[in-house]
């Protein structure tokens, strides 16, 4: 007896919380997706009924901007986000003094929820009371800008506040890319006089594909699930112009009492971050040969 | 990278490629002084106007300092801010986010290192696979399991409760500790537990003996990234408050969106200060342990 529970302690210890997974994780989404099946409105109902749902979800006009909005805000978020985060990367690179302080100044954003930034960038973008009037107040009486409200445009600022929460964690990722090329590589390519900025871009930026891989999983995945950051900045509006597949989902289970749609929308989620997630943690899992 | 410096050049064009690079780093850091200032604004901006007066926001600038620094916006912020029909400010919000925040870092993190530590240094058949299971339950989107856990929690008698919410991000949490934890173990050579097993020391006696005490870094980089990561949430504590349970970021959120009366947006500013300041103290003083929460996510060994 005691032999066995010595042998077997390990999976004793290890079993609460792999069956809190199963449950919490496994089993809620098979609940969401069978429920995703089903006529459920404001109570869940278990008797089968087929692709129905998803059927009147790819018909709803409200979720077609949702998924439009995801794929313009995703796509510019993730190459923005990058574009920017290299560069700091790079300049951040350079042998600055106070980088140290730097560096936390461009990654503090990613500390903080957006529901507390949100306040002050609804604040700035907002045409009345933001950069619009203050660059009028300057003297420029038709500058106009104007995002914040107009429903074409809007997304837009949910990228720019996206982009500003996220670029110096991508900063981050880079920078320690950085710091572990082969300094002996640059110095070689330096004795050849090749200049500074070729050797960024063909030598040093090449071996860097790892991170920008998981940059792109990583801001895709967040991208995927933002949420709070439609929230705070324009509630989904005007209109239902900013809905990302995230608040969608929400406004379905919390305002409308539509499980059904809820459900078949996060079930659409959670297959979108299943085909970017699955295939980057089996490669990271896999054991290394080398 | 870098700074080029070729001994070898002529006097002549060595001044000139001097003043070449002083130029070349004084752009360099004007651009990084711009994206400072492009980062630190929001920030900036809440501090400012939480200090101003109504009239000085609705005369002045954005951006201007404030003529009369005040902290009048603070106290009622902090004590008597209206959130929907409640006006007792942040203060109760604040504290339920506190009462929720310890429990859930401690019960994830004590989980996560015990986990950790079986999943690193016992490997049992089919560990991998439950590693991988935990993991992937980090990255799922939560909207997939925001209705059966309402009614999960309706069923337990936790609806609306912060004991649900504790349950929730501790549950939500192990992925990512569990992660931490090995990985951290992972380092720990095998001979020293098997000279430990083979002087008869149990599983227990190794982990506590052995394991905990060269545990706190990682045990500082998981507690700071739990804290940040449940004092930050809004779609749980959204999703499973009611009106007296609601942690700090919903009710700011209520605050700020409330349509009651005048727009008091030098209160709106303080309350988000306010809400947001545990997380910016714990990252100026160890934001150092905070990167490497946030860089252990995405990249693994």
């Amino acid at each position: 007896m005691s032999g066995w529970l010595t042998r077997n302690i390990p999976k004793i210890v290890v079993a609460p919380s792999l069956a809190a997974v199963l449950f919490f994780v496994y089993g809620f989404i098979v609940w969401t997706g069978y429920v995703s099946l089903t006529r459920s409105r404001i109570m869940p109902r278990y008797d089968f009924d087929g692709f129905g749902q998803y059927v009147k979800l790819f018909r709803t006009p409200r979720w077609d901007v949702a998924m439009e909005n995801l794929f313009v805000f995703g796509l510019l978020f993730i190459a923005v986000s990058i574009a920017l985060g290299l560069l700091l990367a790079v300049l951040l690179d350079q042998r600055i003094r106070a980088e140290g302080a730097i560096r936390t100044i461009y990654l503090y954003p990613m500390a903080l929820s957006f529901i507390v930034t949100g306040t002050a960038w609804k604040w700035i973008l907002n045409p009345g009371l933001g950069i619009e009037s203050v660059v009028r107040s300057w003297g420029w009486e038709s500058f106009s800008f104007d995002w914040l409200v107009d429903p074409e445009m809007a997304i837009y600022t949910v990228v720019i506040a996206g982009v500003w929460q996220a670029s110096g964690f991508v900063m981050a990722l880079f920078l320690a890319g950085l710091r572990s090329v082969d300094q002996e590589v640059i110095k070689a390519a330096m004795v050849d006089g090749i200049n500074l900025p070729r050797i960024y871009v063909s030598i040093v930026i090449p071996s860097l594909s790892p991170v920008f891989l998981s940059a792109v999983i990583v801001l895709a995945h967040l991208a995927i699930k933002s949420f709070d950051l439609v929230i705070a900045l324009t509630g989904g509006g005007p209109g239902y112009a900013t809905d990302l597949p995230a608040t969608y989902m929400y406004a379905m289970a919390f305002s409308r009492g539509d499980l059904g749609q809820a459900a078949a929308s996060a079930t659409v989620m959670m297959m979108t971050v299943a085909a970017i997630i699955v295939p980057y943690l089996y490669s990271e899992l896999r054991p290394r040969h080398d | 990278m870098t700074d080029a410096t070729l001994t070898s050049a002529p006097a002549g064009r060595a001044t000139r490629r001097g003043i070449v690079r002083v130029a070349l780093r004084g752009l360099l850091y004007l651009l990084l002084a711009l994206f400072v200032a492009y980062y630190i604004l929001p920030l900036f901006v809440m501090a400012v106007t939480s200090l101003k007066s109504l009239d000085e926001i609705r005369a002045g600038s954005l951006m201007s300092l404030p003529d009369s620094a005040s902290l009048v916006s603070w106290a009622t912020a902090w004590s008597s801010a209206c959130a929907g029909i409640q006006c007792e400010g942040l203060q109760p919000f604040f504290w339920n986010s506190v009462k929720m925040v310890v429990p859930a870092v401690f019960l994830s993190t004590f989980l996560g290192a015990v986990n950790g530590y079986a999943l690193s240094h016992w490997r049992f058949r089919g560990a991998n696979l439950i590693f991988a299971l935990m993991l992937f339950g980090c990255f799922i989107p939560f909207q997939v399991v925001l209705l059966p856990m309402a009614r999960t929690l309706g069923l337990l008698g936790l609806a609306g409760s912060l004991g649900g919410l504790v349950l929730v991000h501790v549950v939500y949490g192990l992925g990512f500790t569990t992660l931490f934890f090995r990985n951290y173990y992972v380092t720990i050579p095998v001979e020293l537990v098997k000279a430990a097993k083979i002087d008869g020391a149990g599983f227990f006696t190794i982990f506590f003996r052995i394991f905990l005490p060269l545990s706190p870094p990682i045990i500082v980089v998981t507690v700071i990234w739990q804290f940040t990561q449940i004092w930050n949430d809004f779609l749980f504590g959204v999703s499973f408050s009611q009106a007296g349970t609601q942690p700090v970021t919903v009710a700011l959120n209520n605050i700020v969106n409330s349509t009651t009366g005048v727009k008091e947006y030098n209160v709106d500013m303080a309350a988000a200060i306010i809400a947001g300041l545990p997380t910016l103290i714990v990252y100026v003083l160890a934001g150092k342990y905070f990167i490497r929460g946030l860089t252990a996510g995405s990249v693994k060994g």
